[in-house]
């Protein structure tokens, strides 16, 4: 019994199927892939797992509760945390204030009415704020805009604003996309260093097979929608099936 | 102290200073003086400087910080007046029932409207707040008649039943005159005038209650600015995505703020009503919820003092600025040679006196257009010019106004 | 089953007004991704082109007649309008009297000018900027154009009439076999709607049949693609600005009989205009034209003395009734697209 169970979804936009009877189990602190050419249906796979789509039918079980119906930041609150293609973060706050809002989510919930007190007086949060960002090496950049951050920088504030919240699945949509050789490098050395250091399951996205096989342990290859193969990164490698999904994409 | 930080304590100071000191700031010039018309210190106006300070200051904490542009604060305002007069006429010529209960009239009325309207966001949400607030116009003109008075409005009278003991302010007939509002018997009219030389001073009884009614107002906001859910709003006008995804439920934030932001127009309503008690329906017109949008844009969008600097800005153009007429224009200028004082005269009048909205207007595409910032960054803007050492500047603005 | 008719009736020439206007609007915002707060005074700036023509044409050089003579048994003066001396007496008046019509002529030039100078001037630098400073400023520039019309004309209404010919009502009842009176219409009522009509089936042909409102159409689906393919999209938008603005000011020309001229009347169209394309949908071309006639209409049906009677104060506010319902229910509005400003 995996953390995140995913079982016969589909889902339909008009006439495109999009998720044909998706079934993926992802067990507990492990580093699980989900390849696949695009328009494979990765990206709402993921949306159906964080409350942004609901699947026409089938069931998603997080830790034994469905996340079905829930609303993204119920979902969050239940322990899942997501990181975007395109780095999503408070770009008119200062980097320091980025990372005091999910330590606040943490701790406060959904929605807590502090109207009256001084946000730099909650202590905790102030020093947990300053631990992450110490981990993630950004303490010096703290009050930088975080608009004005170099994307690499970005991504790395986004990973940390999710950890800050102890996440037990940490969702990953494409986390490289568009970034250079050394800043993918460099995301990938964090996050073999989160894997290492937390009790954490990550579920990651990603088109980099460079990524993929430095992190996963188990890989699912999806394709039109469907999973083909559920292996470790060894037997894909050579796996006959997810050759054929991504030539059959070249050959397109 | 008072839980603020350094800069918000001077900041607050001198804006405590101000108020104090306004109806000698406001009259610079002696009474006998041909620039005597430009004196702004005489109580109406000074009293209505800081009431629309108070509204400002509450559109300012809606738009300033979450971004969401409502054009139907007027209908709080005037809500809050209605409520306030009802006090007033049923229960005591006191203020205090008058105030409380204005603010939580529109306190209620913002959470029933901001509930719908916060359902859409963006433009979509600014129609729907113009919506609610063009409805209450229309309804408060018409249908509530009973209780809005319609188009003659609301008035104390006479016959007015004031229940409560005439200690608290109760007593329908003062020696067989309207009773004046008053506060414990201190008649909101109340003034002590101080000639000082050449000079005439007005210390408005009624305009040190709204004054310190407004530094409190004031106050609440910094703090507001400076808590948690500040800083939840600030994120919601940032990146809602990132917020739901945090785990944060951006919709009581919302509302909560907006129903904040009511309660401010109510309690500047309710004091309207207290001041001079008599409350129509224009004041809940769209262009009176245009006009709060105007101040706090002129002022400084988001930052603490720009809303009341705003506020301040218009209300003086309203009453002093558009007093002028052509024939002080020719005064002015009768230095000049005569086709050239016709000339010049020509050019600006249209811009003062009765023309002032032109101004107002040129003023706000100004503003908006370079100086998104508005007077607060302008200056900052002039101190960071002539005081380069100096890191906080004479207007206090700090940190979040960004 | 007659007042039905009535009110459908009356509900058309308002619900033209809102459609011309919330036309223009849409294509605004459609082309442009600008939301317009200065459209009402566009449509103030086209009723005031009426006002300004029927000045002009009332020019005048005084003459004495010195067959006739005032109280004071002193030789008339008389103003002769200077058209009569260009095109002779008999033309000359009709001409004068052809007031408004002549005007949309007048109108047309001066309103695409308008339209080209706002955005070329002010809007274009606002493309990137938030919905909200679009609206504030052009709220701004709403402000700043009724003080000048009103510096100029006054704060008075101005009366336009209608040409001779169209004054008096149309009994429609008779016409359609109901009692005579039971439906009367003003002609220029009718006149206002057919012109409505036409000016909106000229926009959509416009925008169906010609290359350029090709391009624009798709310029309004996916402006990057379109400017990748190297067209110039941008000046085409400027002149869908000018366009909207004529439209926008011809509805205001056409509008002066109906409602004499005032300097605040663009305000007092803005926000029911705005609740309108909302109605309509964002963005919405057929939404809008739709909403406006449908929300006319619902308001006249309002104002009957039945319903008043059922619902006191329902007249004055079932607009907003209406988009508040339509808004909550179907926010995209009766025709909106998916993803317009949905942020």
């Amino acid at each position: 019994m995996g953390i995140l169970e995913v079982k016969g979804v589909n889902k339909r936009f008009g006439g495109l199927q999009a998720l044909g009877d998706v079934n993926l189990s992802v067990a507990e602190n492990s580093v699980h892939a989900i390849i696949g050419p695009n328009g494979a249906g990765k990206s709402t796979l993921l949306n159906c797992l964080v409350g942004k789509l609901i699947p026409d039918t089938g069931s998603v079980m997080f830790d034994g509760q469905s996340v079905l119906g829930r609303s993204p930041h119920e979902i969050n609150q239940m322990g899942i945390s997501r990181v975007f293609q395109t780095p999503e973060i408070f770009g008119d706050l200062s980097v320091m204030e980025n990372m005091m809002i999910p330590c606040f989510a943490k701790r406060d919930g959904s929605f807590e009415m502090k109207a009256f007190s001084p946000t730099l007086g909650e202590k905790d949060i102030v020093e947990h704020a300053e631990e992450v960002l110490v981990d993630m090496n950004m303490a010096d950049k703290r009050n930088m805009n975080a608009a004005s951050l170099s994307r690499g920088d970005k991504r790395r504030l986004e990973i940390g604003m999710c950890l800050a919240q102890n996440p037990r699945l940490l969702l990953l949509d494409e986390p490289t996309a568009g970034m250079a050789r050394a800043d993918t490098n460099n995301t990938i050395d964090l996050l073999k260093q989160i894997k290492d250091e937390r009790d954490i399951t990550i579920a990651i996205i990603e088109h980099d097979m460079h990524v993929v096989f430095s992190l996963a342990e188990r890989i699912t290859v999806l394709a039109q929608g469907t999973p083909l193969v559920e292996e470790t990164p060894e037997n894909i490698k050579g796996h006959p099936k997810v050759r054929e999904a991504y030539l059959g994409e070249a050959q397109v | 102290m008072l839980g603020l930080n350094k800069n918000d304590m001077r900041l607050l100071l001198i804006v405590a200073a101000m108020v104090a000191l306004a109806p000698i700031i406001l009259n610079p010039f002696p009474e006998s003086s041909a620039m005597a018309q430009f004196n702004a210190g005489y109580p109406d106006l000074m009293q209505r400087f800081v009431i629309f300070g108070i509204f400002a200051i509450g559109f300012n904490i809606l738009f300033g910080l979450t971004g969401y542009l409502s054009f139907g604060h007027a209908a709080f305002l005037g809500a809050g007046s209605y409520a306030g007069m009802w006090m007033l006429k049923l229960l005591s010529i006191n203020v205090i029932p008058a105030i409380i209960f204005s603010t939580f009239i529109a306190g209620l009325i913002s959470l029933a409207i901001g509930w719908i309207s916060l359902r859409r966001s963006g433009i979509y949400f600014s129609i729907l707040t113009l919506a609610f607030a063009q409805m209450a116009f229309s309804l408060a003109a018409s249908v509530l008649t009973p209780i809005t008075g319609g188009e003659t409005g609301l008035q104390t009278n006479l016959n007015d039943p004031r229940v409560l003991p005439s200690f608290l302010g109760g007593g329908a007939s003062d020696g067989g005159n309207i009773p004046k509002p008053s506060l414990f018997g201190m008649e909101m009219t109340a003034s002590f005038k101080l000639p000082v030389a050449g000079w005439e001073w007005t210390f408005n009884w009624g305009y040190y209650v709204c004054g310190v009614i407004m530094l409190v107002a004031f106050y609440v906001a910094i703090r507001v600015f400076r808590s948690p859910f500040g800083l939840m709003l600030r994120a919601v006008k940032s990146n809602q995505q990132r917020m739901s995804y945090t785990g944060l439920n951006t919709r009581p934030y919302m509302l909560a703020c907006f129903v904040i932001s009511g309660m401010y127009a109510g309690l500047a309503g309710g004091l309207m009503a207290a001041m001079d008690p008599q409350v129509g329906a224009e004041r809940m017109q769209w262009t009176a919820s245009g006009e709060v949008v105007l101040m706090t844009i002129l002022g400084g969008i988001g930052t603490l003092i720009g809303p009341v600097l705003g506020a301040g800005l218009i209300k003086y153009f309203e009453n002093i600025f558009s007093k002028i007429n052509s024939s002080l224009l020719h005064e002015w200028f009768a230095f000049l040679p005569d086709g050239l004082e016709d000339f010049i005269v020509a050019i600006i009048y249209p811009f003062i006196g009765k023309g002032w909205h032109l101004t107002l207007g040129l003023m706000f595409m100004a503003v908006i257009i370079f100086l998104p910032g508005g007077l607060v960054e302008l200056g900052q803007r002039i101190a960071r010019r002539f005081g380069k050492g100096r890191t906080a500047n004479a207007t206090g603005e700090t940190k979040p106004a960004e | 089953m007659d007042q039905i008719i009535l009110q459908i009736l009356n509900g058309l020439d308002k619900g033209s007004a809102y459609a011309l206007i919330a036309l223009g609007l849409t294509l605004i915002f459609g082309t442009l991704g600008v939301v317009n707060f200065a459209h009402g005074a566009l449509f103030m700036l086209g009723a005031f082109c009426t006002v300004t023509l029927s000045r002009i044409l009332g020019l005048s050089r005084t003459v004495i007649d010195e067959t006739r003579t005032d109280f004071l048994g002193k030789p008339l003066k008389v103003e002769v309008p200077y058209v009569y001396d260009w095109f002779g007496e008999n033309l000359g008046a009709t001409i004068i009297d052809w007031n408004v019509p002549l005007s949309i002529l007048f109108a047309i030039p001066i309103m695409i000018a308008i339209g080209v100078i706002m955005e070329r001037g002010l809007i274009k630098h606002f493309y990137n900027r938030p919905h909200a400073d679009q609206i504030l400023v052009t709220f701004g520039l709403a402000i700043v154009l009724q003080e000048v019309i009103k510096y100029y004309f006054g704060a008075n209404q101005i009366p336009a009439p209608a040409p001779e010919a169209f004054v008096g009502s149309f009994d429609f009842g008779a016409a359609v076999g109901f009692e005579a009176g039971a439906i009367i219409y003003p002609y220029w009522r009718i006149v206002y709607f057919c012109f409505a009509m036409i000016l909106i089936a000229a926009v959509f042909a416009f925008l169906q049949f010609t290359t350029f409102g090709m391009v624009v159409r798709a310029g309004m689906a996916d402006r990057e693609t379109v400017g990748l393919l190297g067209i110039n999209i941008d000046r085409r938008f400027t002149i869908m600005f000018g366009i909207a603005a004529a439209v926008a000011g011809l509805a205001g020309v056409m509008y002066t009989p109906i409602n004499s001229p005032n300097y605040h009347m663009g305000m007092d169209f803005l926000v029911i205009s705005f609740v309108v394309v909302v109605v309509g949908g964002m963005g919405s071309l057929p939404g809008a034209v739709l909403a406006g006639f449908v929300l006319g209409i619902l308001e006249s049906f309002a104002s009957m003395r039945q319903v008043i009677e059922l619902l006191p104060g329902i007249n004055q506010v079932v607009i907003y009734l209406a988009a508040i319902i339509i808004l909550l229910t179907r926010p995209r509005g009766l025709m909106g697209r998916k993803g317009v400003m949905e942020d």
